[in-house]
């Protein structure tokens, strides 16, 4: 589904280099949950918007569903990938309704000069919103910016899931948050992806939930990938082994990067 | 007076159509473009050189104009969205190209369509009995189609797409559309009213003159402007009439100032500085009144 191919990323700022990605390998097959921590500029976010496009890798190849898409701009890839980001306010357009960002957001590619909201669409908007429990579909005509924080960001999981994406990338999409709404879109985003079965990788710094969540975790730390769960080896791992692994990655780098291969 | 109230409703009318264009570059994608001043001039160049030399009916003389001012937002767009020109400076390069353009079309520095069949005149003589009347009519019908069209536009999928990538960029290109051809459609249509509208002042007033497109800008946002905090809705329908009712405003207000202004001493050279003083303090009010606002929450918290 997704292969990563020594994605290697280094920004430049005068004489400074930094290494975001040192060569990346990364494989996921259709339906893979994956989730990702790590300390804060380990990289992962910027390997998100590596695999979005919205930053070109310096080195390395990226594949979705078996196609080169290295070359191909973000708006192009989006039409298979969606990205839901930290800040609320990033993923709906402020001054449109509710049912205008759901129109926008039904389709990915292919529009016309045709209407983009009837009767039907609008009926078929209030009963996914129904579904949140939030009230939103009574509210289909306000515009986004009159949402709180946690309803907005409620309305982004719908919308970038709407189109079925093949591929659903997560960065701390509830961090910015209330603990209610939390568990709420976390709980949301849960059902949207068992429901469509959509490929997804999820950065979190909530460990719990990194455990919780997807069926691999994946720990970052300076670019490289320092250790990868899946599958019962996953299930079995504990908070305290992370918080382990964690403190343990950032003395002795290198020892871990041995353990990760092996 | 009523022939002053007249005249004014039928300029607010016909400038309205340009107004409606620097909305959409303005407000819709928040993209300032100065190309405006020389496609109005285009329009007015293309309905009115056509019209004299080449014998085209009134008719279509309008829908060339048309699609000579969105030829010309195109080349804007591609200075900006191509060629990686900041938005003001890809304008004023495309205005400052049309200059030329617009004198080469009409061959000279201005046109006289005194002698020649206008559409508006066209429109006199087919509805004798609307008398002084049948120009506003005419001109009523045609910028409530203008808007009508605007609004069913602005709901389809690509007009929906439109308004979102002034909105929020980012958020248009998480949905699979490159802001860049939205940009591209948004000056194309913008550009294609002005220069209708510009093709309307030319065969409304009987002439076409390569200096007439000055102010454009400063115009359109005055009516966008004075429309906007009338009507402070944001539905697109009520968006695109307040444009309207705005135009219709300033030009009432001009009128008036051109007519009564010489008691306060006004003469109609000092037009263009007084509606630009106006478009400064209706930008400028907003801010301040924010300012003022948090100042006052400061003190009261």
């Amino acid at each position: 589904m997704l292969v990563l191919d020594r994605v290697r990323r280094v920004f430049q700022s005068g004489p400074d280099r930094v290494v975001a990605l040192g060569g990346i390998d990364l494989e996921l097959a259709a339906g893979d949950f994956l989730t990702v921590i790590g300390s804060n500029g380990a990289g992962k976010t910027t390997l998100l918007n590596v695999i979005a496009g919205v930053i070109p890798p310096t080195e390395g190849r990226i594949r979705i569903g078996g196609i080169d898409v290295t070359a191909v701009s973000a708006h192009r890839r989006a039409r298979r990938c969606a990205r839901i980001v930290q800040n609320p306010l990033t993923g709906t357009a402020p001054s449109m309704t509710i049912a205008e960002n759901l129109a926008i957001a039904s389709r990915r590619s292919g529009r016309r000069l045709r209407c983009a909201i009837d009767r039907h669409r609008r009926s078929e908007m209030a009963e996914m919103l129904r579904t949140l429990g939030m009230g939103l579909e009574r509210r289909l005509d306000d515009p986004v910016q009159l949402l709180s924080g946690g309803e907005r960001q409620a309305l982004t999981v719908v919308m970038a899931t709407l189109a079925r994406p093949d591929l659903l990338l997560l960065d701390e999409h509830t961090a910015a948050l209330d603990p209610a709404n939390v568990a709420r879109i976390a709980r949301l985003t849960r059902a949207f992806i068992e429901d469509l079965g959509i490929t997804t990788i999820m950065i979190t710094h909530n460990m719990e939930q990194a455990l919780e969540l997807g069926n691999r975790l994946m720990m970052m730390h300076k670019g490289e990938i320092v250790c990868d769960l899946a599958g019962e080896e996953k299930r079995r791992a504990s908070v305290g082994q992370l918080v382990e692994w964690f403190t343990a990655s950032h003395i002795a780098d290198d020892e871990l990067l041995l353990e990760r291969s092996h | 007076m009523a022939a002053i109230l007249l005249h004014a409703a039928e300029q607010g009318l016909v400038y309205g159509i340009a107004a409606l264009g620097v909305f959409i570059t303005y407000r819709i994608l928040a993209f300032p473009d100065l190309t405006v001043d020389g496609s109005f001039v285009t329009g007015a160049a293309v309905a009115s050189s056509l019209l004299v030399y080449s014998r085209f009916d009134p008719v279509s003389v309008m829908a060339i104009a048309f699609a000579a001012g969105a030829l010309a937002g195109l080349i804007t767009g591609v200075l900006n969205t191509r060629l990686g020109i900041k938005d003001l400076l890809a304008g004023v390069l495309t205005m400052i190209m049309l200059y030329s353009i617009n004198l080469r079309i009409m061959g000279r520095p201005n046109i006289s369509l005194l002698r020649v069949e206008t559409l508006t005149r066209a429109v006199g003589r087919s509805v004798p009995w609307l008398g002084d009347a049948s120009v506003l009519v005419f001109l009523a019908i045609v910028v409530i189609a203008v808007k009508l069209l605007l609004d069913l536009f602005f709901r389809t999928e690509i007009g929906l797409a439109l308004r979102a990538t002034g909105d929020n960029e980012a958020m248009i290109v998480a949905h699979g559309v490159n802001p860049k051809t939205m940009k591209m459609v948004g000056l194309a249509v913008s550009n294609g009213l002005v220069a209708l509208s510009g093709g309307l002042v030319a065969h409304y007033s009987g002439f076409a003159d390569v200096g007439m497109g000055l102010g454009t800008i400063v115009t359109g946002l005055a009516a966008v402007i004075i429309g906007g905090s009338l009507i402070r809705s944001r539905r697109i329908g009520w968006m695109t009439a307040s444009v309207l009712i705005g135009s219709l405003i300033y030009r009432t207000a001009v009128m008036l100032a051109l007519r009564y202004g010489y008691i306060v001493g006004f003469q109609a050279s000092d037009l263009k500085l007084v509606t630009s003083l106006l478009v400064v303090v209706a930008l400028v009010v907003p801010a301040i009144r924010g300012r003022l606002m948090r100042r006052v929450d400061a003190c009261s918290s």
